[in-house]
């Protein structure tokens, strides 16, 4: 016998605490350099654009991916946030560095729209609720378009800051970093939280987390609230880059799909998951979009990728791959074990529960998750 | 000996369907009490407007002299009523220790209760060991619950629902397609928590899990009260036979009944 997964599992979770620590400051010195190395404008417009889009995925994640409610209406926070900034910038006749100092408005914008919006869509799951966040986009993006204060159709022209044109970007480049850095840590210190457990818990069987405590309403409606705070500000941040917003730029549906898209390919739940996918996706989508100026070819392989996401890796890259290499572990073991003791075949890893096979599996999952539907009131 | 739990006169209709007619149980503190009755007697009703799932039409529900009638689950469980479901449910994605210290993070002794302290104190995870060791299946600890087969996530629910401490544990067939080893293993522990004061309300259509271990026995049938007492005279009422035994007995010729 080997050790027990009891005595061998901090090891590995330290080691794995040293990897993910040591790698993540290795991300980070590699984002936080990259501007400097690489100052070629096309490149670094591309990359603010990757790093707002990060932050937002990251952001949606914390809400959806832990909360299992799949929401496609956070681009009305991420609208809310550049309307915010663009109209306080004129109203106050800001220019330069000052309208980063607007982004808390528009967090707290987006923050006092989510309540109510949550408040609402949160009494009912799964695709009514997906469809009511569908109608909350729409209704912000009539709404755009019908104020005088949000400029109608024509919208909203962001201040220009006379920067210099060599390092334009970087201003950008830090402040959407800063923003990146800050949606992660949220989602890292919300994942391993007792606020966390409640969301994921609630993902799982929301009815039975209630008969054990949980108050689901506050929890979600939480989660709700910080991810609109995020993505307002990756909104804003995104406005005052672009240089204007229109209605149906700053509340875009392609947004929502995007996001969506980026935590699901990464790995929906996950810290590192909306990131890796973020860092993935976006830069290729506004490569092809330069590259043939026809916007349709990047939304038509965007299109193409959740598709083949969904059906090839429904869990997303990153939990897939730690599977595959926690097996290969296993098998390494088993197999260095085999060579030690010859007669001992290769043993099962201790601890783990009896397999049934693959089919027996399925139709057991199917018929239980059958019988929960049925049994819930 | 003080009653722990009493539902008044409760009634239920789900649209034409009258579920639960004029229903009064009462258990008594420090015991293991059987509710039984055929398929769609009103069971698990009785058991879901107990718990804060379903709400009465009529009647009341009362733990010690607190009327708890209507209230929310998450408050239900708050005031000291744990329960586990018919089809067993657990967190499958969670593994088996965050599965217990979902419900550990309720039992409020006086701690803090800042949400973005990490999930499970020392004392919480120390409890949830214990009570993992106790049930059989601490050394899956780490392991997705999702890999735990149907009696481990029995023992699962049967554990977590007691990370909290509750007054009164309600369980919905524990014993509903378990093997008979697992069976026996199941109502030891169950006297074992008993003995050591904890009191229980148990649904089970296993006649000989449910009259070895309760001390009383209510039996429903079309959602009234048909009998109560203790497991020998509710053997030979005939109301019961005639309601429930005598069809349950042509079902189940198991040898040795």
């Amino acid at each position: 016998m080997t050790a027990s997964p009891a005595t061998e599992s901090p090891a590995i979770r330290r080691g794995g605490v040293i990897w993910r620590g040591g790698g993540t400051l290795v991300f980070l010195a590699i984002l936080a350099v990259f501007p400097l190395v690489l100052q070629n404008p096309t490149v670094t417009t591309i990359a603010v654009d990757t790093l707002i889009f990060a932050a937002a995925a990251v952001a949606w994640n914390i809400f959806s991916g832990y909360s299992g409610y799949i929401s496609l209406g956070q681009a009305v926070f991420f609208g809310a946030g550049a309307y915010t900034v663009g109209i306080a910038a004129r109203a106050w006749h800001l220019n330069g560095d000052a309208v980063f100092a607007l982004l808390p408005l528009a967090a707290a914008v987006a923050a006092g729209l989510a309540v109510p919006l949550g408040l609402i869509s949160l009494r009912v799951r799964r695709h009514t609720f997906v469809v009511i966040t569908i109608a909350f986009f729409f209704i912000a993006q009539l709404t755009a378009t019908n104020l005088s204060v949000t400029g109608g159709s024509s919208g909203i022209l962001a201040p220009s800051p006379n920067w210099d044109s060599a390092t334009f970007n970087n201003p950008f480049y830090y402040t959407a970093l800063a923003l990146l850095v800050l949606a992660i840590a949220a989602s890292w210190l919300i994942r391993g939280s007792r606020f966390g457990l409640q969301l994921r818990a609630i993902r799982d069987d929301e009815d039975r987390a209630a008969g054990l405590g949980v108050r689901a309403m506050p929890v979600k409606l939480a989660a709700f609230v910080i991810s609109a705070i995020v993505i307002g500000m990756a909104g804003g941040l995104w406005f005052y880059f672009i240089g204007q917003a229109i209605p149906q730029f700053a509340f875009d549906p392609l947004f929502d799909l995007s996001i969506v898209v980026m935590a699901f390919f990464g790995g929906l739940g996950t810290i590192a998951g909306p990131v890796l996918g973020a860092l993935v996706i976006e830069p290729v989508q506004q490569w092809l979009t330069l590259q043939y100026t026809n916007e349709y070819l990047s939304e038509i392989l965007l299109g193409v990728l959740f598709l083949a996401v969904i059906l090839g890796l429904p869990r997303g890259v990153i939990p897939t791959g730690a599977e595959k290499i926690s097996w290969l572990r296993t098998r390494l073991r088993s197999r260095r074990e085999a060579a030690v003791q010859p007669d001992a075949g290769s043993p099962a890893p201790p601890g783990s529960p009896p397999r049934e096979p693959r089919e027996a599996r399925e139709a057991r999952e199917a018929r239980e998750a059958q019988g929960a539907r049925e049994a819930r009131p | 000996m003080t009653t722990m739990l009493r539902a008044a006169s409760v009634s239920k209709a789900f649209g034409g369907v009258q579920a639960l007619q004029d229903c009064t149980i009462t258990v008594e503190e420090g015991t293991i009490a059987g509710l039984i009755g055929p398929n769609g007697s009103g069971k698990t009703t009785l058991f879901n407007i107990m718990t804060g799932y379903e709400r009465v039409d009529g009647g009341d529900v009362y733990l010690g002299d607190r009327n708890i009638t209507n209230l929310q689950p998450q408050r239900v469980f708050a005031l000291g009523i744990g329960r586990t479901f018919q089809l067993t449910r657990i967190f499958p994605r969670l593994t088996v220790m965050e599965n217990m210290l979902v419900a550990a993070q309720h039992t409020g002794h006086g701690r803090t209760r800042n949400p973005l302290a990490r999930a499970g104190g020392r004392a919480d995870r120390q409890r949830a060991t214990d009570l993992l060791e106790f049930a059989g299946i601490a050394r899956h600890a780490d392991a997705l619950a999702d890999t735990l087969s149907y009696g481990q996530r029995k023992l699962l629910e049967l554990s977590y629902v007691l990370v909290a401490d509750p007054a009164i544990v309600l369980l919905d067939e524990p014993a509903g397609g378990v093997n008979p080893s697992l069976i026996h293993h199941i109502a030891d522990r169950i006297r074992e928590l008993n003995a050591a004061g904890k009191t229980f309300l148990i649904v089970e259509h296993n006649m000989e899990f449910v009259m070895g271990l309760c001390g009383h026995v209510t039996v429903l049938d079309y959602g009234t009260v048909v009998a109560t007492g203790p497991p020998e005279i509710i053997r030979s009422d005939p109301r019961v036979l005639d309601a429930y035994l005598g069809i349950a007995e042509e079902d189940d010729d198991a040898p040795g009944q």
